[in-house]
């Protein structure tokens, strides 16, 4: 039975962390909007390059650069794997990385080597003590405050200049999409060779799409284009993770929240008990006492 | 004169978009100017600034470091890879950030950060030229 002074101290520590828990999550909240607005600021600029993209594509014909179509081989994969810096975020970095760790066993049973790079050290800190020797690199973006395309751009470079070194032939882009602040879906996808998006989800453009003029020339504009839709790529991915972060952070400080008030209930009704068992006990040794005189 | 629609995204930004008379644009292979009806063409932009005449007469001047110029049926779309509206610059921060970039090219240790103090400057030069004065 704890006595009066520990459930006194057991409830003023359970208050504290709800306090912490509650302005982490106001925090998160404040955070979320602004990766919130960065995600949808960023989102035409790809909608409008998958569109251009896909006009682009629609008119090579047989093969084309290695970025679009692969370099034929299908025996090294990279993987990127975007997560967090940080944690208390409830289950957001540990579903991207189990995701990718699904990916990861299954095309090793299919006898493929595999690389990870990792940006962000929460995803970094998982892998390592199964994949320790599959972990090329760690990018952090700790001191990165927003996410700018500089710091994707970065990342999609390295990307590009591993792939033509010959240092992969197919890469994977893990992350977790944002789709409401209760709600973030892990999702992979393939950057390399690229995707090229139908055109049914882009803008409808009318009239012939035949008699494009390129300036310099189609072969010179893909191959600027697909190295950039790479950053581009790795940028949305980037933003929307941040979006997701805060989300998952914030909805799990809530619960902690929530969880905590549920606690300091129920110690203080212990607490007033006990106090209260305490009372009568003195009283009945009092009366019981004054009785025997 | 007739209008149709322009946009102008970088991947941080949505920056215009609207219907305008006409927009000249720094194409790779030099300036070009695109009114209503012009003819398909798929260019990459270098550095430069871009000048957007609105219906009203009002001109609109932005700065953009390299990209991309989609020009279609439905309209005319620039990615760039950076945008700026001219209006937004301060002459005087950009040659401060020159002076900056050129000492940061002196100080460097480590050829990366040589390299990247360099590309930083190549930028910032060719704003300063942009902007002109």
């Amino acid at each position: 039975m704890p006595s009066l002074k520990d459930l006194r101290n057991r409830i003023s520590s359970v208050k504290a962390t709800q306090k912490i828990t509650k302005a982490m999550q106001m925090v998160a909240a404040a955070k979320l909007r602004r990766a919130q607005s960065a995600a949808e600021a960023a989102r035409p600029y790809a909608e409008r390059m998958d569109s251009v993209l896909a006009n682009l594509a629609a008119g090579v014909t047989a093969g084309g650069p290695p970025l679009l179509a692969g370099n034929g081989k299908d025996d090294t994969h990279l993987l990127i794997v975007a997560t967090a810096e940080r944690g208390l975020c409830g289950a957001f970095n540990s579903s991207i990385v189990r995701l990718a760790r699904e990916h990861i066993t299954r095309l090793q049973d299919q006898g493929k080597t595999v690389k990870i790079l990792c940006v962000g050290k929460k995803g970094f800190e998982q892998l390592r003590r199964q994949y320790e020797r599959n972990i090329i690199e760690l990018i952090e973006l700790r001191g990165v405050k927003q996410i700018g395309f500089n710091n994707a751009d970065e990342i999609g470079k390295k990307i590009i200049r591993m792939f033509e070194d010959g240092g992969f032939d197919v890469a994977t882009l893990f992350f977790s999409r944002f789709k409401s602040v209760i709600a973030q879906i892990p999702t992979q996808q393939q950057i390399i060779p690229a995707q090229i998006p139908s055109n049914e989800n882009a803008p409808a453009v009318e009239g012939p799409q035949a008699s494009y003029e390129y300036e310099p020339g189609q072969d010179e504009i893909l191959s600027t284009l697909l190295p950039r839709n790479i950053s581009v790529q790795v940028f949305r991915a980037l933003l929307e993770n941040a979006a997701s972060e805060q989300g998952a952070r914030m909805s799990a400080m809530d619960n902690a929240t929530r969880n905590a008030g549920d606690m300091i209930k129920k110690q203080t009704t212990i607490y007033n008990r006990s106090r209260q068992a305490m009372i009568t006990k003195e009283l009945i040794e009092i009366i019981s006492g004054a009785e025997a005189l | 004169m007739a209008a149709f629609h322009f946009e102008l995204v970088s991947p941080e930004k949505h920056l215009f978009s609207g219907d305008v008379e006409s927009v000249v644009a720094p194409g790779a292979d030099g300036q070009f100017t695109v009114l209503k009806d012009h003819a398909p063409v798929m260019t990459t932009l270098k550095a430069g600034v871009v000048t957007v005449a609105g219906g009203d007469g009002k001109v609109e001047k932005l700065f953009v470091r390299g990209g991309f110029a989609d020009v279609n049926a439905s309209g005319f779309t620039i990615l760039a890879e950076q945008a700026i509206p001219l209006a937004d610059i301060d002459v005087a921060k950009v040659d401060a950030d020159i002076q900056d970039a050129r000492e940061d090219i002196a100080d460097a240790t480590s050829d990366e950060a040589r390299l990247a103090a360099s590309d930083k400057l190549a930028q910032l030069q060719e704003l300063r030229a942009a902007i002109g004065g």
